[in-house]
């Protein structure tokens, strides 16, 4: 059983189709990887995989129930968790505090509780903090728990924003390109993240430009080209697709 | 232990204003520390709405005005006690602010602002003509006084200490929440909204919430000044109030827990203060130094900061980002 099915998704702009009858899945645990060159689709599928945006046509299926439509915190809630191509980390927040508010699914107490300070909500606050450290450690950010995150170089804020999304225990990942802007160690250490996460059991879909890290990375790769799916297959068959090589060096 | 001292300075806050009457015999200065009780309760759920949900009301002069007139009215033409007009009126404010809120918060940017100063001067409208009910111009008078038992709120003293005491419950209900779940929701949402959605925060019900909330406070604190003057009129609930309380907001600084207390005590005092000098000159003087303020004061980068810290070698005065206390809330980066 897939854990996240594409199925015909198509999104129209007006009269520009930024996806057109795009399908794939996801199986559990895979990584799996959305490429093509800029202006593909590949941020607008992860909306609508999200829920920030919705498909013209199509439907998406997450553990084989429709949530095409279904707004962004519901998918959240679903088990859905992303980060940003541009980082959205809460600059003038701790780190920790942004990791905190990653907890919000798993928590439950409405202002009643937190205001009259009922031992049921100083009891959450507690198991919200041990809850946010851990993903901090898993994220590798553990030792700037206390920083101010606009403090943080860029690499770390993409860790921050996947420390966050990871605290609410989701089960599918989505990473819009975490490694933009990174140096080669900063990279090589995302990666090594990327794959503790998995074998954590949480299962991932990412949109990188960074070759080197998708096709080291990923189980299986999904090449966009004018919103149409040309491709899609282990990384060693896309790098010798003839049409993926068209689409990213132009025809003669 | 850990409740006294983590709420060291609200009760010392709360200790200093409810003894204060006793050093105070002129029943003028009882009537305006009175009335500051009932602006920081609207000024701190404007605060939450503004500082915590990034959401500006342009209109809280109209529940204001829902509070007093409801209170007025549901007591003196329909004999209701004055407690259940308070509470009936605090229920309607919140169906309007429901009815205004829900198609506006929906949208990005706002909107909520333009809704609430249209829905104002609406209010202001329906006060004014709606003579039947509201009496027009002249206002409402014969408005009973508070009562519990043989206790009756009409003596200052006595009603000082009920108005101080949920203005006090008012703001600690801010404190509590600023630091909570639903106030680190509100956090983010405010400083970015698709961040915030992803994380599975449901932005247009968090800010509606607020918003209703903030309605509700303003709502109490127009019954409140009603059963205190025991006489409305219109021109107390006109937009310009509205900016007031805006104002207030502003100069406490945005996103400070302790912003609408300095911020009242600001607007409240500050006119007094000159007035003694010069009447005359009051409101211009007023005006020039809440500039003064505004530069000098709330921002974080202002020059009064940046001095500040040149004094001290440059080190910042603050703590690390995150703690409670901060500095106003900077402009969500989207």
């Amino acid at each position: 059983m897939a854990l996240l099915r594409v199925d015909r998704v198509t999104r129209s702009f007006g009269g520009l189709e930024a996806l057109k009858e795009v399908s794939f899945s996801l199986q559990e645990r895979q990584i799996k990887a959305l490429i093509g060159p800029n202006g593909a689709g590949k941020t607008t599928m992860f909306n609508l995989i999200a829920g920030s945006d919705r498909p013209t046509s199509g439907r998406i299926l997450f553990r084989d129930s429709d949530i095409t439509g279904r707004r962004a915190h519901q998918v959240c809630r679903l088990g859905v968790g992303r980060t940003f191509q541009h980082s959205l980390v809460f600059n003038d927040m701790s780190v920790l505090d942004n990791v905190r508010v990653g907890r919000y699914t798993k928590t439950r107490s409405g202002i009643l509780p937190a205001v009259l300070r009922l031992p049921r909500y100083r009891k959450e606050e507690r198991a919200v903090t041990v809850a946010a450290e851990h993903a901090l450690r898993r994220a590798g950010l553990e030792t700037k728990a206390a920083e101010p995150a606009g403090n943080l170089p860029l690499g770390e804020r993409h860790l921050l924003e996947i420390a966050r999304a990871l605290a609410a225990e989701p089960s599918v990942l989505l990473l819009d390109e975490p490694a933009a802007g990174l140096n080669d160690e900063e990279t090589d250490r995302l990666a090594g993240i990327v794959r503790q996460i998995r074998a954590e059991g949480v299962t991932i879909l990412l949109v990188e430009h960074d070759m080197g890290f998708v096709m080291d990375l990923s189980d299986e790769v999904v090449v966009l080209d004018y919103g149409r799916k040309i491709a899609e297959g282990p990384p060693l068959m896309i790098q010798n697709d003839e049409q993926v090589i068209k689409a990213y060096l132009g025809e003669d | 232990m850990t409740f006294l001292h983590r709420n060291r300075w609200f009760l010392l806050f709360a200790a200093i204003v409810l003894v204060l009457p006793a050093f105070i015999s002129d029943t003028y200065y009882l009537s305006i520390l009175a009335f500051m009780a009932t602006r920081l309760m609207i000024v701190v759920g404007l605060a939450l709405l503004m500082g915590q949900a990034g959401q500006v009301s342009l209109g809280h002069a109209a529940f204001v005005g829902i509070g007093a007139y409801g209170a007025a009215i549901l007591t003196t033409k329909a004999g209701l006690d004055p407690w259940v007009a308070m509470v009936a009126a605090a229920l309607m404010a919140a169906g309007v602010a429901a009815v205004i809120g829900m198609p506006t918060l929906k949208l990005k940017g706002h909107y909520l602002a333009m809704a609430t100063l249209g829905f104002n001067e609406i209010a202001f409208i329906l006060m004014v003509q709606l003579r039947s009910l509201t009496n027009g111009t002249d206002g409402i008078t014969g408005i009973p006084s508070l009562r519990l038992g043989p206790i009756d709120f009409g003596q200052p003293r006595l009603y000082h200490v009920l108005v101080w005491g949920v203005a006090l419950l008012i703001f600690l209900f801010s404190l509590n929440l600023a630091g909570s779940r639903v106030g680190r929701a509100l956090k983010a949402l405010h400083r970015s909204e698709p961040a915030a959605a992803a994380l599975g925060i449901d932005t247009s019900g968090r800010k509606l919430q607020v918003f209703v909330i903030s309605a509700v406070f303003a709502s109490i604190a127009g019954s409140f000044d009603a059963y205190y003057v025991q006489f409305i009129s219109p021109d107390s609930f006109t937009i310009t109030f509205s900016v007031i309380l805006v104002t207030s907001v502003v100069i406490g600084g945005l996103g400070r827990l302790w912003g609408p207390v300095w911020g009242t005590i600001v607007i409240v005092v500050l006119p007094e203060l000159i007035k003694r000098v010069n009447e005359d000159a009051t409101y211009l003087v007023f005006g020039l130094l809440l500039i003064a303020i505004m530069v000098l004061f709330p921002l974080r980068s202002g020059p009064l900061k940046e001095w500040l810290e040149r004094l001290g070698g440059g080190k910042s005065a603050r703590g690390p980002a995150g703690r409670r206390d901060r500095g106003p809330g900077r402009p969500p980066a989207e």
